[in-house]
């Protein structure tokens, strides 16, 4: 099993006609993926990679003859709310939504709409999700051949708030002989659309998945929201955390931001050493060495040879 | 969820933000339609004293500065002549605060306040909504009457998509310490309006503080605070260009260091991938050539943690040319005390392996250098790897794949700077 994708989902892409879009294409088709259409304004009739572009989400789901599953937006930051509300009001449910440096209040908007639509947002700067040797959504793990030598099945969901950690830490899972169940990159802004705790609820259904890992930095509250959920849920999974860039923690690093927009030290709440008691009084184990993160879920698995 | 409230600015964190000086500000209120006092902006002492006598009587002369804690560095100052903001103009003006010379100096009446207010709009980031703060303590520090005084400040969320309404307003401004009357109906719109003035014009933070209550009832803002998402700025350039706002005008934190203005400018002679660096706060030697974002901030703290001295912060993503990445290498190589460089990233599917080595390399022979002695690492694991080993094979760098891990070969860099043999 896996969470929010399955071997039949199928998606589109918004932006499909632009450079970064047309490889993402190639990847996800390469890797089996089910991409049903491809949406550029004034771009009907061309295709990419075969796959059909439309002007409109409408015309794509009246092509596809039925309801489309996801959409991966890749459409520049002033378009992208238009892009995803396009897609939401379409009926389509997950969006992967790829695009960097969309102001806060937009993202704000697009992911009150799905909320009431009963949509899904991952990202936005995000890579997107992928459930291993089934179905790649979005640019994570790059090629085809690159995304089956990093990720292999196995019982371990992972999220990230880096696109590129994801892959690092799924590869060293694949390597250590665990896999990975379902990789989600979440996306590294201040405001997104899902976060740990909005996605342990799948995790937590989905019988393949026996242990979670979950990549963190300084920045914004979503981990003592992951706190708390564990501490409400008497949660079956275990937790392994590793938080990166406690160096920012440094007084003359206050106020500047590293890596991902939402990585900022403003006050207390928001530091690295703040972030890891929290997580720690939660019961979730959080590794100082990011290459601890494979024995230590072997150990909560109980399959330390 | 409920202890979670306890906390004043649950919000997200302000990312960047750009700063507008309090004159700024001001226009910015004033266009949202909260009254403001008649002030005057000025950049010369003899501007202020022309301000001062059109106001006439007591004035309050304040330095424009970005960056707080001003009246602590006599930053501001009260005078009840012309001649004697004049002078007060003149002494701010010369007057550095926090490393910043003032832009201006504001030239306020000293208003007549019965009450002073604090109200507020920003991002609560977990609720994904905008949060009003209203309390009927103004004019010090909210998070102090927040811990003291729960019961004086009062907030609520409001919707992203729905019109701001000023019912929602009415309430926050009433959980204020049970304010009722006149002092309600006349807050109720000044906060609404602040609302409707942060989405409109995408702020983190939309500041009064101190509202003031004059005699006649009315409200005034005396002092205001506003910051922009940078990400909406560019939508919002004809609002700032009619504000007086100077763009090309850097609002930094601090100044930037030649190794970072360089190599802003080499990322942005070429399209192809992003390369950054930030050297504030970082005096090693061991020069980082690290990337991308996540990788960056993991094989920092690596370093540090084994004992390693960076003398830089790097990012490299997107596929950068040979060009930028040997840019990148040269600026990190050039900077005082460095000795080595690693280099080093978390797997790769778009940045092409074999392209960094190439840059790198390029760096160290331009410069002089043996490509050997000089990367300590390069561990870069992905997109075209043997292609890229293969090079640094020839020029005996030391190179490691996946299997070797972030953490280890950031431990092997700082050993061998330390002197381990090679």
């Amino acid at each position: 099993m896996s969470i929010l994708l399955s071997s039949d989902t199928t998606f589109i892409v918004q932006g499909i006609t632009g450079r970064e879009a047309v490889n993402l294409t190639r990847e996800c088709l390469d890797y089996g993926s089910k991409i049903v259409g491809g949406v550029t304004p004034g771009r009907k009739g061309r295709e990419v990679h075969g796959v059909p572009v439309f002007d409109t989400v409408a015309q794509a789901v009246e092509h596809h003859g039925g309801p489309i599953d996801g959409s991966v937006v890749t459409v520049p930051p002033a378009f992208t709310k238009d892009a995803v509300f396009e897609a939401i009001l379409n009926g389509i449910k997950l969006i992967v939504i790829v695009t960097e440096r969309i102001p806060r209040g937009d993202v704000a908007q697009m992911v009150e709409l799905a909320d009431l639509q009963g949509a899904r947002i991952i990202g936005p700067n995000c890579l997107g999700l992928i459930v291993p040797e089934v179905c790649k959504m979005g640019g994570i793990g790059g090629p085809a051949k690159d995304a089956a030598k990093a990720y292999q099945p196995g019982p371990v969901g992972v999220m990230s708030r880096s696109g590129g950690m994801t892959t690092e830490i799924s590869s060293s899972l694949t390597q250590a002989g665990l896999g990975v169940s379902t990789a989600v990159s979440i996306g590294g802004d201040a405001i997104i659309g899902s976060t740990y705790a909005e996605l342990m609820p799948f995790f937590e259904a989905d019988e393949q998945t026996k242990a979670i890992v979950i990549y963190t930095e300084p920045g914004g509250r979503m981990e003592a929201q992951l706190s708390e959920w564990v501490k409400d849920n008497n949660s079956r999974l275990p937790i392994v955390a590793f938080m990166a860039g406690k160096f920012m923690d440094d007084e003359e690093m206050k106020g500047m931001s590293f890596g991902h927009a939402g990585t900022i030290v403003e006050g207390v709440e928001d530091t690295a050493t703040e972030k890891i008691a929290r997580l720690e009084a939660a019961g979730i184990r959080v590794v100082e060495r990011i290459d601890e993160i494979p024995t230590v879920v072997k150990e909560k698995l109980g399959v330390l040879a | 969820m409920a202890q979670d409230d306890l906390v004043l600015f649950p919000a997200a964190p302000r990312a960047l933000s750009m700063r507008f000086y309090e004159f700024e500000s001001r226009r910015i209120v004033e266009r949202a339609g909260i009254p403001v006092t008649e002030y005057g902006f000025c950049k010369t002492a003899a501007e202020a004293r022309e301000a001062a006598e059109r106001i006439g009587g007591s004035t309050v002369i304040k330095s424009q500065v970005l960056t707080g804690g001003r009246m602590k560095a006599g930053g501001v100052k009260f005078a009840d002549t012309p001649e004697e903001a004049e002078a007060h103009a003149a002494d701010i003006l010369e007057l550095e605060i926090n490393g910043h010379m003032p832009v201006g100096v504001l030239v306020d009446p000293k208003a007549e306040v019965e009450q002073e207010y604090y109200a507020a709009v920003l991002w609560d980031g977990r609720a994904k909504r905008p949060m009003m703060l209203f309390s009927d303590m103004g004019g010090i520090d909210i998070e102090e009457v927040a811990e003291n005084h729960p019961d004086h400040v009062g907030r609520g969320h409001l919707s992203n998509l729905h019109p701001i309404p000023d019912f929602r307003a009415k309430e926050v401004v009433a959980a204020a310490g049970g304010l009722t009357g006149r002092e309600l109906t006349r807050a109720t719109p000044v906060l609404a309006r602040l609302a409707q003035l942060q989405r409109d014009y995408d702020m983190t933070l939309a500041e009064i503080n101190p509202l003031a209550r004059l005699a006649d009832g009315s409200f005034v803002a005396l002092d205001a605070h506003m910051e922009m998402e940078d990400e909406a700025v560019g939508r919002h350039q004809k609002v700032l260009k009619e504000i007086g706002v100077e763009l090309e005008e850097p609002r930094e934190l601090y100044e930037p260091s030649e190794f970072e203005r360089n190599v802003k400018a080499i990322d942005e002679a070429d399209h192809r991938g992003v390369i950054q660096g930030k050297d504030h706060g970082f005096t090693g030697n061991l020069g980082l050539v690290i990337g991308a974002g996540g990788g960056s901030l993991t094989l920092t703290d690596a370093v540090r943690s084994q004992g390693g001295k960076p003398a830089n912060y790097a990012e490299i993503g997107g596929n950068p040319s040979v060009a930028k990445s040997c840019g990148l290498a040269k600026e990190v190589l050039k900077k005082d005390g460095v000795e080595k460089i690693a280099v080093m990233m978390s797997i790769v599917s778009n940045t092409r392996v074999d392209i960094v080595a190439r840059g790198v390399i390029k760096a160290c022979l331009e410069l002089g250098k043996d490509p050997g002695e000089t990367i300590a690492i390069f561990r870069i694991p992905g997109a075209w790897e043997d292609e890229g080993f293969k090079i640094l094979e020839r020029y005996g760098v030391e190179y490691c794949d996946r299997s070797v891990s972030m953490w280890e070969a950031a431990g092997r860099a700082v050993a061998k700077i330390q002197g381990a043999p090679a």
